[in-house]
């Protein structure tokens, strides 16, 4: 198991070295002239080459590179072209904000999916099964921002329910205004979930170990949480894990819509103001996130189903 | 030759799925759904219909009203347009999205994924790599890279959606050309001399066709979708470049609280439709080819 580990971790390198490689390449070459970017259509030869400079541009490619993987690991992305300030400090603020926001909502929209997601396949085939299932590919086939719209049209504007949009640090005060953003993520999650969910059971549901516990005379109660619910907890867990790192980066259309200011709503505004600095280290720190959450899902993965060959 | 093998076995894989597809009335009923769209899409696109969407017909915003034709239905926009051409234009931008960048995802997915699991060794492994690598970046940030990278507007959209889409197909065919590979009757190509791109492309390809078919209707269903986020962001459409359905609704996040609803209503309604027949049309196709798979 430990060499498993240690084998999967170092998988691990060529992944992140190509990810930031794509990415070097997209910003600095397929993107053209960086420099250029940053010092706008009326700038001077010599602005441009002053920018060039500061930037590490006249070096080769594979300094610059190098440049970018010291970035990385010191966690250092520089500063935002829009606000000038600090992109760590912006990533670390904005991870703790948008994680408050989607945390509680996840837990509570997978919960509440995987029961649904029981219950129908429990009911394969009968009307309720064809009836939440086809509600669901239809709730599915609306915009997200339809509900969002909607959701903030109706139940912020016209009733007065919620605040419309706004944010207040406290912990306590912020959750005011998270109520109606987390009442529209359970809108937008639980149709996709509850299908997931749904096609797990069933996968489990027809093995040849149910079979064998039913013919043994086991009630449905037994087999469904004892044997079934923990044969489908492996692929559940694992999807969990690698849903992680999502929820630090938060929401991008929940967060620019109510005016929270998390990671998600950082995105949204350096798209606005093309700060590319900001994208960019936004980027690196969303993929490391989930190419090392992804290594934790494969280990849990085969620290939990003794059937997955540790070669 | 081939026509007397079909007949040998009685029923080929397509003619069964095709008698399944026509025997499931929600597989028919999508399927002519689908066509209607593309029929809109198409005259739209010939300037058939709706060609004058650009023309202010009436004072800005009006309210949808039923005298007046057809073109005030769905009442007009801030310029004046007719709601209900803008709508038909965006008809034809979903369906111009979705078949652009499904045709550059899937010949991509079919080619590395064809590659990857017929010669397996190190160039299995490269080709892996290269999947692995697109799939760890968060979708959302690698299509702004590449948007940030080429520039916006709608044919950079239909790169940036090509490029990231066609991980999941990649690896599907891989998965059928490992398992077809050691087949008999590649074996028997082999013997009767056929190069490797003709046993990849005229012996397998054919057995793994379904996935393919299967996978283009799907795209169109992400398309559709991300055009509207996309656009929102202000990545997708540009203004000037055409109607599109996220440009209705991503205008109608400042004009709802002024009472204009229309836009956003005609703009889910058409939607709505045409994303349930192709996501629905693609449940169809993937019973029709496997039954087993039946959920």
């Amino acid at each position: 198991m430990f060499a498993y580990i240690i084998r999967r971790a170092l998988y691990a390198i060529p992944i992140m070295l190509g990810t930031t490689f794509l990415l070097f390449l997209l910003y600095n070459f397929v993107g053209g002239d960086p420099a250029l970017v940053k010092a706008g259509k009326h700038a001077t030869a010599e602005t441009i080459a002053t920018i060039r400079m500061e930037m590490g541009l006249d070096q080769p490619w594979y300094w610059q590179y190098w440049d970018l993987l010291k970035q990385v690991v010191q966690f250092d992305f520089g500063r935002s072209w829009a606000t000038n300030l600090k992109i760590t400090d912006m990533v670390a603020e904005g991870a703790g904000t948008s994680f408050s926001l989607t945390f509680p909502a996840f837990v509570l929209s997978t919960s509440f999916s995987l029961l649904l997601g029981i219950f129908v396949a429990v009911k394969r085939g009968t009307w309720i099964d064809k009836g939440m299932v086809t509600i669901a590919v239809g709730a599915q086939s609306i915009s997200v921002l339809v509900y969002i719209l909607a959701g903030q049209y109706f139940l912020a504007y016209k009733f007065g329910w919620f605040p419309i949009s706004g944010y207040e640090p406290g912990l306590l005060e912020r959750w005011s205004y998270f109520a109606l953003p987390w009442l529209i993520w359970l809108f937008l999650a639980v149709a996709p979930e509850m299908r997931f969910y749904r096609t797990i059971f069933l996968d489990e549901l027809y093995q040849d170990y149910v079979r064998t516990a039913k013919s043994k005379g086991l009630d449905s109660k037994t087999i469904l949480f004892k044997h079934v619910l923990r044969n489908a907890l492996i692929p559940i867990l694992t999807n969990l894990v690698i849903s992680l790192p999502f929820l630090i980066l938060g929401s991008l259309l929940l967060e620019s819509f109510f005016g929270i200011p998390g990671l998600g709503g950082l995105i949204v505004k350096a798209i606005g103001n093309e700060d590319r600095p900001v994208i960019y280290a936004l980027t690196v720190v969303g993929t490391i996130a989930y190419v090392i959450f992804n290594l934790i899902s494969d280990i849990l993965y085969a620290v939990v189903d003794p059937r997955v060959q540790l070669k | 030759m081939r026509y007397l093998a079909s007949k040998v076995r009685g029923n080929s894989l397509w003619s069964d799925a095709l008698r399944r597809l026509l025997d499931d009335n929600l597989a028919v009923f999508s399927f002519l759904v689908i066509v209607a769209y593309v029929v809109v899409a198409g005259l739209a696109s010939f300037h058939l219909i709706a060609t004058h969407w650009q023309d202010s017909i009436g004072a800005s915003q009006s309210a949808p009203q039923l005298s007046g034709g057809i073109n005030h239905w769905m009442g007009l926009d801030i310029f004046g347009r007719s709601v209900f051409q803008k709508t038909i234009q965006g008809a034809y931008t979903a369906l111009y999205v979705g078949l652009v960048s499904s045709l550059i995802s899937i010949p991509i997915g079919v080619l590395m994924g064809a590659l990857a699991g017929y010669f397996g060794g190190w160039v299995d492994d490269l080709i892996t790599w290269i999947y692995t690598t697109i799939s760890n970046i968060p979708e959302i940030l690698l299509l702004v890279s590449i948007a940030f990278a080429l520039g916006k507007g709608i044919e950079t959209m239909c790169i940036a959606l090509g490029m990231t889409s066609w991980v999941g197909l990649a690896r599907l065919i891989r998965a059928e050309f490992i398992k077809h590979k050691n087949r008999e009757y590649v074996a028997a190509a082999q013997a009767l001399g056929a190069s490797n791109a003709r046993r990849i492309f005229k012996h397998i390809f054919p057995n793994v066709l379904h996935i393919v078919i299967i996978g283009f209707s799907l795209r169109f269903v992400v398309a559709i979708k991300s055009e509207v986020v996309l656009t929102y962001l202000g990545l997708g459409i540009e203004i000037g470049e055409g109607s599109s359905w996220g440009l209705m609704i991503s205008d109608a996040a400042g004009e709802l609280v002024q009472g204009i609803w229309w836009g956003l209503a005609s703009a889910t309604l058409a939607m709505f439709p045409i994303v349930l027949a192709f996501s629905l049309f693609t449940d169809a196709l993937r019973d029709a080819f496997d039954p087993k798979l039946r959920t």
